[in-house]
């Protein structure tokens, strides 16, 4: 099955994502990252999906029939800037320090933090690079890791503005402030 | 207005502003409040207080259909939310309107396993259209303003309000003129004017053109412009079972039902055709068959109103997203002059002509319902059907619930709808058995001029039958129930006889005696076990000012033909029981 990535604008209602990952989930298949957060409106939440599904355009047209999703859209193809952030907690005694630090300036990442025996490296890049970089790190022992999900944003003039889908005055905002 | 309002009577005055007037539930705990509040508007909200919450769900899902209007039902918390689970479920599968009001803890005990505590919003998040849940009597105004026009609206479904008891105990000064702000939630009416041309080319074209008429005509009340549509073109015309009454079976360009249990000459047509039209439908996999085998020669234009429903199960080479209605009157305006439609008209009475001779070769209804196996049977169920069918033509004015099975089917085969839309109603996408007499209850409440028979199984009968005891309380005089009484869960054990060997695992089914039964609720009970009887039982049912129950005790192992075995081409249809 291929891998799709999927953007979608959500007014940031109560359950919303819930909804949003029952549908897949209803389908049986795996969510393999999500990351969601603001978009630039108010009152709409942004999400990117990464998904193995046999058939994303249904997916993708079913997401619409949820009241709350804005705008869904399988970016898959289209040429866009992905990102993944990573924190690692490393195993780093005093004699391995200068290789680590000297190979996190290779990849531009930072680190974030030094404690007796470890250090918290923070890493951002494309998904390969991160996967990259993990497997590069590996070796010292990794006694922690996180990753973000993947967010995505298409590139040049189209896109996701969420500003587009709600009427500035309300914002999208699920209840209006009342009395 | 400025008077500070409890939420509870903010819901109550939200349902008369949408037009609610009738409402089915039963009380309990977390609710209480909406009841207590609910005795001031008596007059005009009446409740209707069924024996178990399923029913009350298709009390209301029953009413929707009948009028389409919203139904609307009532749940405590607990058990009383998860009761109407089913009926929910169900109504997301028909399309049908329904507002779902559960009452639920304080919201200060809310996710710590209080005492009838069930996250119902969690529980029907897949099946509700959309749903809520309202911990803060401010926003209970607005919140029932947009559940219904939800529920009511574009697709039409199920939306579930959650409320806990405190946000109907708090008051507060309603704001009833908060506009609707829903930017995710646009449905589309007008089709495409551009694609309505493609599918007029299209047809135009056609030697053999076919129209699947399906729930959308009924529910968007399309089908005057249907028939219009079809005998401008004259093309002949499926209804689904959900379609039944989109055009009326007397009517020259009316073929019948497709599928699995329509008719040879139905589903021929379809495998023959070189134009789909269908409108309203949604390619259910019971209509289709095998998907992958289906109308293998055609061109098909789906018409819906759900974006997410074209090319679902088919593929579809004109799709038009839109109101059934509004769909066809842009049609019929940009249909060509007749002169242009000569060519049309003469492939299609060559066509029509060749369909009909394929319905007199095949089993047609007269062929099936006199075949010679049924000639030693005390009681074929087939002369119920025929004696309902031949006595509701000649009185009109009635609507007919079916439950789910092989009395459902039967229904919709044997009975000569012709009668218009939303007189047959039935469970069709869920198929969910203990449909039919609460969902004839909501239907009585709506048509209390008309007679509603419910049609049911001895199984879906015992499933949900104590809502005759609210059918008395009511005072609905116009319930007639007819139970296709055969011992058994007569479809599964139709399947155990064609493909399983005659297993009859856990199908056999024995019950009271339904006569007595339901002299005990106070309603005419009437047990017929001879076929010369029916005719004075069904004209002593509408004799009768009352409700009334009669038991068909009929001939237990008759099958349902034709029939399309499961996940086989509709063109593969088996007449008897030596071709499975």
């Amino acid at each position: 099955m291929k891998k799709h990535t999927i953007v979608a604008l959500l007014q940031d209602r109560p359950g919303v994502l819930s909804r949003v990952i029952g549908l897949i989930r209803r389908r049986g298949y795996n969510i393999e990252s999500l990351a969601v957060g603001h978009s630039e409106t108010p009152g709409v939440s942004r999400i990117t999906i990464v998904v193995e599904s046999e058939d994303v355009e249904q997916v993708v047209k079913q997401l619409y029939r949820l009241i709350e999703v804005l705008k869904v859209s399988d970016v898959t193809d289209d040429p866009t800037v992905e990102r993944e952030m990573t924190m690692i907690k490393l195993h780093a005694p005093p004699a391995a320090r200068h290789e680590i630090i000297s190979m996190c300036s290779v990849f531009g990442a930072r680190i974030v933090d030094v404690g007796s025996n470890t250090m918290i490296i923070e890493m951002t890049g494309t998904p390969a690079k991160v996967e990259n970089f993990i497997e590069v790190v590996r070796p010292y022992g990794i006694k922690e890791m996180m990753r973000t999900g993947r967010i995505a944003m298409v590139r040049g003039a189209r896109g996701h503005n969420a500003g587009e889908y709600v009427e500035p005055a309300t914002n999208g905002v699920a209840v209006p402030a009342l009395n | 207005m400025t008077k500070p309002l409890t939420g509870a009577q903010i819901m109550c005055e939200a349902l008369i502003r949408e037009g609610v007037e009738v409402m089915f539930g039963i009380p309990g705990g977390a609710i209480m409040p909406f009841y207590y509040a609910m005795w001031d508007y008596r007059d005009r909200l009446r409740h209707v207080l069924c024996r178990h919450e399923q029913g009350a769900g298709h009390a209301a899902e029953g009413y929707a259909r009948a009028t389409g209007r919203i139904g609307v039902c009532i749940g405590t918390s607990g058990p009383g939310a998860t009761n109407l689970v089913t009926p929910i479920a169900d109504a997301m599968m028909d399309s049908t309107p329904l507002l779902a009001i559960t009452g639920q803890v304080g919201s200060h005990v809310l996710g710590k396993d209080a005492f009838q505590e069930t996250d119902i919003t969690g529980i029907t998040m897949p099946i509700t259209k959309h749903n809520y849940l309202v911990k803060n009597v401010d926003e209970l105004a607005y919140v029932f303003k947009e559940a219904i026009y939800i529920a009511t609206t574009g697709r039409p479904g199920p939306v579930l309000i959650d409320i806990t008891k405190d946000a109907m105990q708090k008051t507060t000064v309603p704001n009833w003129d908060i506009k609707l702000n829903l930017p995710g939630y646009k449905p589309t009416y007008q089709g495409n004017r551009r694609q309505i041309r493609e599918a007029i080319k299209l047809l135009i074209s056609a030697k053999k053109p076919l129209i699947i008429a399906g729930h959308g005509i009924i529910m968007s009340g399309a089908h005057r412009e249907l028939q219009e549509f079809a005998e401008r073109l004259r093309i002949p015309v499926v209804t689904t079972l959900h379609g039944i009454g989109s055009i009326p079976e007397n009517h020259p360009l009316c073929i019948g039902m497709p599928g699995m249990h329509g008719w040879v000459h139905v589903n021929r047509a379809i495998q023959e055709c070189d134009v789909l039209f269908n409108i309203g439908g949604r390619f259910d996999d019971r209509v289709t068959g095998k998907a992958s085998t289906f109308a293998p020669h055609a061109r098909i234009i789906h018409v819906d109103i759900d974006p997410s429903e074209i090319g679902k199960n088919v593929r579809v080479d004109v799709p038009i997203v839109g109101d059934a209605r509004l769909v066809l009157q842009a049609l019929l305006e940009d249909l060509p002059p007749p002169s242009e439609l000569a060519e049309l008209h003469t492939h299609a009475s060559d066509w029509m002509e060749h369909i009909r001779e394929m319905q007199d070769k095949h089993q047609g209804k007269q062929q099936y319902k006199n075949r010679a196996a049924m000639a030693n049977m005390a009681l074929p169920p087939h002369d119920v059907y025929e004696a309902l069918s031949r006595t509701l033509n000649a009185r009109g004015n009635y609507r007919v619930v079916t439950d789910v099975g092989q009395h459902q089917m039967w229904a919709a085969q044997l009975i000569d709808w012709n009668h218009g839309p939303r007189t047959h109603i039935t469970s069709g996408g869920a198929g969910t058995m203990g449909f039919a007499v609460p969902a004839a209850l909501g239907v009585a409440i709506a048509c209390p001029n008309e007679t509603v028979w419910a049609i049911v199984g001895d199984g879906g009968f015992q499933m949900t039958n104590q809502e005759m005891a609210t059918i008395v309380q009511e005072g609905l005089k116009n319930v007639k129930v007819a139970v296709i009484n055969n011992g058994y869960l007569g479809m599964v054990r139709q399947w155990q006889e064609l493909f399983e060997n005659k297993r009859y695992s856990g199908t056999p089914l024995s019950g009271p005696d339904f006569a007595k039964l339901a002299e005990a609720y106070g309603w005419k009970g009437i047990t017929v076990e001879r076929s010369e009887d029916v005719q004075d039982a069904i004209d002593e049912a509408h004799a009768t000012d009352g409700p009334v129950l009669i038991d068909f005790r009929v001939e237990r192992e008759v099958n349902v033909f034709p029939m399309v075995p499961q996940n086989k081409s509709i063109g593969e249809m088996i007449l008897s029981e030596t071709q499975a």
